[in-house]
């Protein structure tokens, strides 16, 4: 495998990809490489978390990450409980703090969060002394997201460096866009977004970013195209231009494809709204990787889990 | 900083001589290489496990199937607060269940590592036997392991470290550490 012999300080959270060196995007994508192995095995556990506790608090609704994030604590041998927005007691009206007490005091290792207010996982961070995975905060980050994106890219592409990606649609409100685009240009890819003006505003180019309007515009020199999804939950009609509008615009049809380079990867973070950010034939053909991307969301959060948790008694002997 | 003190213990001669007994040995031992399959411990005994089949193809003709195990995620000491190891690959390319296995590593310490790799075979099938093959036994056992083949026994203080090259001008040396381990 690729060399990661750069020796890496260990971290205790990972809340987002800013600030977050290459050496240690590197690390956690060879990590992850490697583990997935254990996937395609008869016996798919490794004893690796024997005896650890890791609590999912969903404070969002997702099937798909919080699955994800279980299967692979579960593949690592920790035993694994958690909860969703719609079972929770911030129902009743308890304050994330006063959750967060409660489900320390149950000694966990690990505390997978997902929750509307973006900076929620940095607080509990700071609070407590387990780890804490940031599984989607606001508008902020979603970094196991943009990994995964990063280790489908490099599984395809060799590496991400030098390598141009196209993130269309409404990168303004989009965790997932965020968190790539800080770990792509990070690893030294060019990233290109496009989408509407309120989606897309030209102050994005702070990030490091090339802003364009139009997909035709950001097609042609992508290696990778990266699809996200509309999210009808999160926005006000204000902004939101007709469905079928947005379809017209920026969707990813067969026609927009010709004009793609013939090996380009199409990613979408799922779940997919066919039809409009692309259409069935483009995520079921060859060029789509999404359900890799699955696959190595999976990984991911594994190497994740391995990498964080830690620290006890124990002896280092080896041999 | 202190000094380290080296010893040599094997020439790069003698490890290859070593080599070429330890395979020798098996062959009286176990049979043909065709009886039996190799599989070294990542990353010594991958290596050593390697060689043994070039020696054992030298002397017989025929190479045994060689796999190897990356035991990381079978380690019962992740949790020191040290940055975690990198991980490494495991590939066994046979069908482990009913094989005769020699595990090989190039230094038998503590034998924890050789629990670790008994754990990750027996999720990959149920081995009809195992042997184990070590180039150095350092003594200092903390688990009931013994190896079935030794390249050399070699007396040792527990804080000193034993370093295995399998290159050509390599060998094997004893460092002693001043205090400490490792």
């Amino acid at each position: 495998m690729s060399d990661s012999t750069a020796r890496v300080a260990r971290r205790k959270d990972m809340l987002g990809l800013r600030g977050v060196s290459r050496e240690e995007i590197t690390q956690i994508l060879d990590t992850a490489a490697q583990i997935r192995r254990v996937n395609r095995r008869r016996v798919k556990k490794v004893p690796t978390l024997r005896g650890r506790t890791v609590v999912s608090a969903f404070f969002e609704n997702s099937t798909r990450t919080r699955m994800s994030f279980d299967l692979a604590a579960k593949r690592l041998s920790a035993d694994v409980l958690g909860f969703s927005a719609g079972s929770s007691s911030t129902k009743k009206g308890e304050t994330l703090m006063d959750t967060a007490r409660n489900i320390d005091a149950w000694r966990p290792d690990c505390l997978i969060i997902r929750h509307p207010s973006a900076g929620a996982p940095h607080m509990l961070a700071k609070a407590f002394d387990w780890s804490v995975i940031n599984a989607g905060d606001g508008i902020h980050e979603h970094p196991t997201q943009a990994l995964l994106d990063m280790l489908t890219m490099r599984d395809h592409l060799g590496t991400l460096e030098g390598r141009t990606v196209a993130i269309v649609g409404d990168v303004l409100h989009s965790r997932v866009a965020r968190s790539n685009i800080f770990g792509l240009t990070t690893m030294g890819a060019k990233v290109v977004v496009a989408g509407p003006g309120t989606m897309c505003p030209p102050t994005l180019e702070a990030l490091g970013v090339e802003v364009r309007h139009r997909i035709d515009e950001v097609l042609e020199d992508a290696h990778v195209v990266m699809m996200l999804r509309v999210q009808r939950e999160r926005l006000g009609k204000a902004v939101m231009t007709e469905v079928a509008e947005y379809a017209r615009l920026y969707g990813l049809d067969l026609d927009r494809l010709q004009r793609a380079r013939p090996d380009v990867l199409v990613m979408h973070p799922g779940p997919i709204n066919r039809g409009v950010e692309m259409t069935p034939d483009v995520a079921d053909g060859e060029r789509s990787v999404v359900l890799e991307q699955v696959s190595n969301g999976l990984a991911v959060r594994m190497a994740l889990l391995y990498l964080l948790l830690g620290e006890d008694g124990g002896d280092g002997d080896r041999g | 900083m202190e000094t380290v003190r080296s010893s040599e213990v094997l020439t790069a001669d003698e490890l290859q001589r070593a080599i070429r007994r330890l395979a020798l040995e098996l062959v009286e031992r176990l049979g043909t290489p065709d009886q039996f399959v190799l599989v070294g411990i990542v990353t010594g005994g991958e290596i050593l496990a390697g060689q043994l089949a070039d020696a054992l193809e030298a002397l017989e003709g025929t190479r045994p199937v060689v796999g190897h195990v990356d035991i990381t995620l079978y380690r019962d000491d992740l949790y020191t607060g040290l940055e975690k190891p990198v991980l490494g690959e495991t590939a066994l390319p046979f069908p482990v269940s009913g094989a005769g296995i020699v595990l090989v590593d190039d230094v038998l310490f503590t034998g924890r590592t050789v629990r670790a790799a008994f754990d990750e075979l027996w999720d990959y099938g149920r081995p009809a036997w195992i042997k184990l093959l070590v180039l150095v036994d350092r003594g200092h056992r903390e688990l009931p392991i013994a190896a079935d083949f030794v390249g050399r026994h070699v007396s040792t203080e527990r804080s000193d470290r034993v370093v295995v090259d399998f290159g050509a001008n390599g060998g094997v040396a004893l460092q002693q550490a001043p205090e400490g381990r490792t």
